[in-house]
C-alpha cells in the first residue's frame, strides 16, 4: 500500500457504485458459466427477463418470490445492524409457518377472516421469534456463537417439522405428510382476487396479500432502525459493543431484541407460503428462501430500499430462471442458486475487493486537472 | 443373543462408515479454525469434491485420479475462501455461505449438462472405486464368537479411505501438538500479533492451514461418491459438513475428542435406522427424527455451557490487519 493519504470515496460511490460493480462482477462470472455449458449468455438473459415480465402470469410470480425475499432479507438485515449473523432464517420461516398453520387449523371454521389475519401475523412472528430465542439467549448471555447455533436450529426445525407432519398434524385421510386444507375464510386473498374486487382482471398467480404486509415491514424496519431509540442502541451495539456498554446500553438485551425481530420477520415467510399460497402446512415450503435472504440483505446494503430492489432482482432471477430451465433443457433451476452464491461472494465476502482500484481511479480523476497544485 | 450381537456388530460397522467423512471434515475444520479462519464451507467443499471425484473417476476409470480431482477442487475453493477472508479481510461466515450455495447450485447445473442424468453422475464400475479391503484371516477368525465377527466386519472390510481417515486423526494430533508448524498454527489462531512479531507471515500460515483444510475435505467428498457410494447424487453431502463442524466444536477444537464426537454422531445415525418403530421400556416409541436431530441438540447444549465450556480460538473470525 502506498503511504499517500487517499481521499475517502464520495458517498454515492460507496453506496451505489461499489455494489453495482460487485453485482456486475457476479453476473459476469455467471455469464462465463453459461458459456461453459455451451449456451449463449445474452440469449439466456433475454429469456430470463422475458420469463420474469413477458407474459401475464410472470409478473405475479416474480412479485410472489419478491415477497418472501423481502421478509428474509429484512430479517438478516436487522440482525446485521447489531453485527449479528442470523443464518437461521430458514428454520425460523419454517417454524413461523407452523405457527400460522396451527392457529388456522384450530380456528379457521370459527373466526372470520378479519380476526384470523392478525392472529396469523402474530403467530408467525411469535413462532419465528421463539425459534431464534434460544440461540439469541445463548449468544447474549452464554457467549456461544449465533452462527453455529442458528445452523443447528435449522436442522432441528427440519426434523421437528418432519416429525410433526408425519406423525401429528397429518390429515388422517391422506398419504402425504400434509395437514388438511384450511377453510376458505382462512385463505389470504390472492392478488388477482383483490384486484378483481376493483374490477381489474389479471391472471391467477400465487401472489397474495402478504405483499402488502412485506411493504409494512419495510417501513417498520426503516423507522425502527433509524428513527427510534432502540434502533439507535441496536446500531451502536453493532458498531462498537464496548462503546455501547460504556454509554450505558445493555448490549445483551439489544442482542435479544435484534434477533427477536429478525426471527419474527423470517417467520412471515411462513405466512406468505402457508396462509397465502398452499393453504395447508406441508414439508419444505421454505425451499431456501432463508438463505437467499443473506444475499438479498448483503446486496441491499441492509437498507429497506436496497432490500426491496435486491428482492425484486432475486424475484426476477427465480421466476426467469424457472422459465429458462423450461425453455432450454441444458439449464436447471439450480442455475439461480449458483448465481445467488456468486452474488453473496462478490457483494458479501469480497465487498471491498475493487475498492482500492476505484479509489485510485477517483484519485487520478481528481488530481489530473491540476497536477502542479498537487506537486506543490 | 446371537441376533443381538449381529445387530450390535453391524451397527458398529455402520458407525465406522458413516463417521469417516465426518472425521475427515472435522479435522479439516480444525486446521482452518485453529488458524483463526471460520469455515462453514466444509459442506460445500465436500459436495464439490464428491461431484468432481465421481466425474473424474468415471471419465478416467481410476479412483485415484478421482481422488486427485476431488482434492484439487476442494483446495481451489479453500483458496477462494482464503482469498476472501485472508487477503481481502472479508466476513468468514459470508464467504463460507457463498461457497456452500454456489456449490449446491453449480454441481447440479454442470452435472445435468455433462452427464445428462438429472444431476447425477453415471454409476462407477467397481474398478473405478475404492473397494473394501479384507484383512488377513478375517474369514478364518469369523468362527470365533463376538471377536471374530467384530474383527471381520468392524475392523476389517472397509475401504482404504476409512483407514486413512483414522490415521489422519493421529497425524493431525501430531502436527498440531508436536510440530513447529502446529505450534505456530495454534498461536496464529490465538494471537496473530505475536506470530507476526516473531517474524512469521500470518497470511502464509493461514493460507497453508486452509489448503490443508481443502485437502481433507477433498478426501471426504471423494469418500462419499467414489468409496461409500458409486456415483454422485445431488446434495449428497446432506448436511454432514455441518455435523462435522458441530463435532469439531463438541471436541473443543482438539483432534481426538473431535473424532470421538464424530463417532458418537455416526453411531446416532446408524442407530436411528434401527430404532425406527422400536418401543423402549419406560419411554415409549422414540421418534426417529429426534435421534436424527440429537447431534444438533447436543451441540447446542454443549455450546450453552452445560457440558464443559467450548472455547474457540481467540482470534477466530477476526481479520488480521498489520499495523503500519
Amino acid at each position: 500500500m502506498s503511504t499517500k493519504v487517499k481521499k475517502p470515496l464520495p458517498v454515492w460511490a460507496d453506496v451505489a457504485l461499489i455494489p453495482l460493480i460487485n453485482i456486475l462482477l457476479a453476473l459476469f462470472v455467471a455469464g462465463l458459466i453459461v458459456l461453459a455449458i455451451g449456451e449463449d449468455p445474452f440469449e439466456a438473459l433475454e429469456i430470463l427477463i422475458l420469463g420474469a415480465f413477458g407474459y401475464e402470469e410472470s409478473l405475479g410470480y416474480t412479485l410472489y418470490y419478491t415477497t418472501n425475499f423481502i421478509f428474509t432479507g429484512l430479517a438478516v438485515a436487522v440482525a446485521f445492524h447489531a453485527s449479528l449473523f442470523n443464518i437461521g432464517g430458514e428454520g425460523q420461516a419454517y417454524i413461523g409457518g407452523l405457527g400460522v398453520g396451527l392457529i388456522l387449523l384450530a380456528l379457521d371454521g370459527i373466526l372470520p377472516f378479519w380476526m384470523l389475519l392478525p392472529l396469523a401475523i402474530m403467530a408467525a412472528a411469535l413462532f419465528g421469534t421463539a425459534w431464534v430465542a434460544v440461540p439469541a439467549y445463548l449468544q447474549a448471555y452464554r457467549g456461544s456463537h449465533i452462527v453455529i447455533t442458528t445452523i443447528m436450529f435449522n436442522f432441528i426445525a427440519y426434523f421437528l417439522m418432519n416429525y410433526l407432519l408425519v406423525d401429528v398434524i397429518k390429515a388422517p385421510a391422506q398419504m402425504s405428510p400434509e395437514s388438511r386444507v384450511f377453510a376458505d375464510n382462512a385463505h389470504m386473498p390472492f392478488m388477482h382476487e383483490i384486484l378483481g374486487w376493483f374490477g381489474i382482471e389479471t391472471a391467477a398467480t400465487p401472489l397474495n396479500g402478504s405483499l402488502f404486509w412485506a411493504v409494512v415491514c419495510c417501513i417498520f424496519v426503516w423507522i425502527f432502525i433509524w428513527r427510534t431509540r432502540w434502533g439507535y442502541m441496536l446500531r451502536t451495539v453493532g458498531q462498537n459493543e464496548s462503546a455501547a456498554q460504556y454509554a450505558g446500553i445493555d448490549s445483551r438485551k439489544i442482542v435479544m431484541v435484534a434477533l427477536g425481530i429478525s426471527g419474527a420477520l423470517a417467520g412471515f415467510v411462513g405466512m406468505n407460503e402457508v396462509m397465502g399460497v398452499h393453504h395447508k402446512v406441508l414439508l419444505n415450503f421454505v425451499a431456501g428462501y432463508g438463505f437467499t435472504g443473506i444475499a438479498v440483505s448483503l446486496m441491499g446494503r441492509n437498507h429497506p430500499v436496497g432490500i426491496v430492489l435486491a428482492s425484486l432482482l432475486f424475484g426476477i432471477l427465480y421466476q426467469g430462471g424457472a422459465e429458462l430451465a423450461f425453455e432450454i433443457p441444458a439449464f436447471s433451476r439450480e442455475f439461480v442458486v449458483a448465481i445467488q452464491g456468486l452474488i453473496i461472494l462478490f457483494c458479501g465476502a469480497l465487498t471491498y475487493m475493487c475498492k482500492p482500484w476505484i479509489e485510485g481511479l477517483f484519485y487520478m480523476l481528481q488530481s489530473d486537472p491540476k497536477p502542479a497544485e498537487k506537486e506543490a | 443373543m446371537e441376533d443381538l450381537i449381529n445387530i450390535a456388530i453391524s451397527t458398529l460397522a455402520g458407525t465406522v462408515r458413516v463417521s469417516t467423512p465426518l472425521i475427515l471434515c472435522a479435522m479439516a475444520g480444525l486446521f482452518s479454525e485453529r488458524s483463526g479462519i471460520i469455515d462453514i464451507s466444509l459442506e460445500g467443499k465436500m459436495l464439490a469434491a464428491a461431484f468432481v471425484a465421481a466425474g473424474v473417476a468415471y471419465v478416467t476409470g481410476s479412483a485415484w485420479v478421482g481422488l486427485g480431482g476431488g482434492i484439487l477442487i476442494a483446495v481451489g475453493l479453500s483458496l477462494l475462501h482464503g482469498f476472501a477472508c485472508i487477503t481481502h479481510n472479508g466476513n468468514h461466515v459470508v464467504s463460507g455461505v457463498a461457497i456452500n450455495i454456489l456449490v449446491s447450485g453449480l454441481t447440479v447445473v454442470l452435472g445435468v449438462v455433462w452427464f445428462h442424468q438429472g444431476g447425477q453422475t453415471p454409476t462407477l464400475p467397481q474398478e473405478a472405486r475404492f473397494l473394501p479391503i479384507h484383512f488377513p484371516l478375517a474369514e478364518t477368525l469369523s468362527e470365533i464368537p463376538v471377536i471374530g465377527p467384530f474383527y471381520a466386519k468392524v475392523i476389517s472390510g472397509h475401504n482404504l479411505l476409512v483407514y486413512l481417515a483414522f490415521a489422519l486423526v493421529a497425524v493431525t494430533s501430531w502436527v498440531v501438538y508436536k510440530t513447529r508448524f502446529g505450534l505456530r498454527l495454534r498461536a496464529v489462531g490465538e494471537n496473530p500479533n505475536a506470530v507476526d512479531t516473531a517474524g512469521i507471515s500470518v497470511t502464509f500460515l493461514r493460507y497453508r492451514a486452509v489448503m490443508i483444510c481443502g485437502i481433507l475435505t477433498g478426501i471426504a467428498g471423494t469418500y462419499l461418491s467414489v468409496a461409500q457410494n458409486a456415483s454422485f447424487v445431488r446434495e449428497m453431502s446432506a448436511g454432514q459438513g455441518y455435523i462435522a463442524l458441530a463435532a469439531m466444536i463438541f471436541g473443543k477444537w482438539r483432534p481426538v475428542p473431535a473424532m470421538l464426537a464424530c463417532l458418537m454422531f455416526g453411531f446416532l445415525d446408524a442407530v436411528s435406522i434401527r430404532l425406527q418403530g422400536v418401543v423402549l421400556p419406560g419411554i415409549g416409541e422414540v421418534p426417529v427424527q429426534f435421534i436424527q436431530a440429537l447431534p444438533y441438540i447436543l451441540t447446542v447444549v454443549l455450546l450453552a455451557g452445560f457440558i464443559g465450556k467450548a472455547i474457540a480460538p481467540k482470534a477466530i473470525g477476526v481479520p488480521y490487519v498489520k499495523e503500519r
